[in-house]
């Protein structure tokens, strides 16, 4: 039987691991290398890492920082890449066909666009055709809107686009997007649990895979998560703040009937 | 040697790291000469079936896998390579493949409400323990990434399936020619055991 995957998500920013709250304030959380060690060993489904440094923001990094630019970065996704036998996703700041055969050329199974789909969809055709659409994941930052359902907002969340999420979910998949990653903004960091009803409209809509993420403060909302739709559950903040966190996030994902896998989870 | 087939599709750099990491090199090579001299071949490969066809045979490396395996070398198709293995497949249109093991690669038709393509981890059911599938642990469990399946004309080349819906094609083999519809490069330690015992075989 099909597990559900638990993905870790891991934000970089300005070469530092950071955790996040409504897409606004990040706090340094550590070295990315040491961190995904820590989760290799820890039987994780997945790794996605996304790269949330603002663009041009580079003549801001501090010179004892570890990454400076496209090439550092590159680096670092190879160094992840040589330790890393699970899935290994990459995004941000990814604009052209270059940067996707770039990231996978390093290591990378996969690649998250976000802002440059928006901008041109067409984009997700010319990516899933170099690279097929399983290494395309079309990531999606949602933002309730007051008279219901919920509007795309690209640039790490800053800029509104007026396209409707469940329907730009369906364009992606129609343009060749071999997942979704779909994120809450308004929950992004709150740990109140997903936006349910998000995953619910965006699952129902597509018949592509959906990976749910933002608002996780307990492994229970996971679970939620899962019986609304999603295929795949993934969250940031809870994995740096927990002990042994993904064994526990299985373990009650096992416990609730969820199929997982349990290979290396010593926590029963 | 280890001849990880180079052809411009497929996630050449996870399969080189999962060999380093069992401690035998695998050299990538795009010479149809390496290809059949190799003792072992690895066929990677993710996308299109016609697109990887196409580069294959522009190459020569088509009929170099071909004569590698004429020739006794042991061949492991991952993925899409194991797809390649088939004679014939209908994605976006006919296509030949390397015919190293006869059948066809179709679209995966399955329960209507479940999600295609069928990405995920899942579990093994072994129906013959051929040469690669001897040393697994204990439910093994493997990274699928796929929309199409292979259906060997020899039900006895399925090797083993996969419960998507229903038994799916998960890996076949014939004599020294095996093939895995998942990524044991990206399995964990079931996938690593994998290939070594393809390294073994």
């Amino acid at each position: 039987m099909l597990k559900t995957r638990l993905i870790p998500c891991l934000l970089l920013m300005n070469g530092q691991l950071v955790r996040s709250e409504r897409f606004s304030l990040h706090q340094v959380v550590g070295n990315p290398i040491h961190q995904v060690e820590r989760l290799n060993a820890w039987a994780v489904d997945e790794l996605i890492y996304i790269d949330i440094t603002r663009e041009g923001a580079h003549g801001a990094v501090r010179s004892d920082q570890k990454i400076k630019g496209e090439d550092e970065l590159l680096d670092v996704l190879h160094a992840v890449s040589r330790t890393c036998f699970v899935p290994l996703t990459f995004g941000g700041r990814i604009h052209t066909v270059e940067d996707v055969r770039a990231r996978l050329a390093h290591g990378a199974d996969k690649v998250t666009i976000n802002s440059a789909a928006v901008e041109r969809p067409e984009f997700i055709s010319e990516a899933s055709s170099i690279a097929g659409s399983q290494a395309i994941i079309v990531s999606i930052d949602a933002k309730a809107r007051a008279d219901g359902g919920w509007e795309v907002c690209s640039h790490n969340g800053a800029q509104p686009t007026g396209r409707d999420v469940v329907e730009w979910a369906m364009e992606a998949e129609r343009r060749g997007a071999g997942e979704i990653f779909l994120n809450s903004i308004d929950r992004d960091g709150m740990g109140n649990g997903y936006d349910l009803a998000l995953i619910e409209a965006v699952s129902e809509a597509t018949r592509i895979p959906v990976i749910a993420c933002g608002g996780v403060g307990r492994f229970k909302h996971m679970v939620d998560g899962v019986r609304a739709g999603a295929s795949a559950v993934s969250a940031a903040n809870i994995f740096h703040f927990t002990e042994h966190s993904t064994q526990r996030a299985k373990k009650t994902l096992h416990d609730a009937g969820v199929p997982v896998r349990m290979a290396g989870v010593k926590v029963r | 040697m280890i001849a990880l087939v180079d052809y411009g599709m497929g996630n050449v750099r996870s399969v080189l790291n999962a060999f380093e990491s069992i401690g035998t090199g695998a050299r990538l090579v795009s010479d149809p000469a390496d290809v059949v001299a190799a003792e072992k071949v690895v066929v990677p490969g993710v996308g299109a079936f016609g697109d990887a066809m196409a580069a294959l045979r522009e190459r020569g490396l088509a009929q170099a896998v071909r004569d590698a395996a004429a020739g006794g070398s042991a061949v492991l198709g991952i993925c899409l390579g194991m797809q390649l293995l088939a004679s014939r497949s209908t994605e976006f249109g006919e296509h030949e493949g390397l015919g190293l093991i006869p059948g066809s690669v179709d679209y995966l038709a399955t329960d209507a409400s479940l999600r295609i393509p069928h990405v995920g981890w899942n579990d093994l059911t072994v129906r013959r323990a051929d040469a690669i599938l001897s040393g697994l642990g204990e439910e093994p469990t493997f990274y699928f990434v796929h929309s199409f399946e292979f259906h060997p004309s020899d039900p006895d080349a399925v090797t083993a399936v996969t419960d998507y819906g229903r038994a799916v094609t998960a890996c076949v083999g014939s004599g020294r020619v095996f093939g895995v519809q998942f990524h044991p490069e990206k399995s964990g330690d079931d996938g690593l055991a994998l290939l070594r015992s393809f390294v073994a075989c």
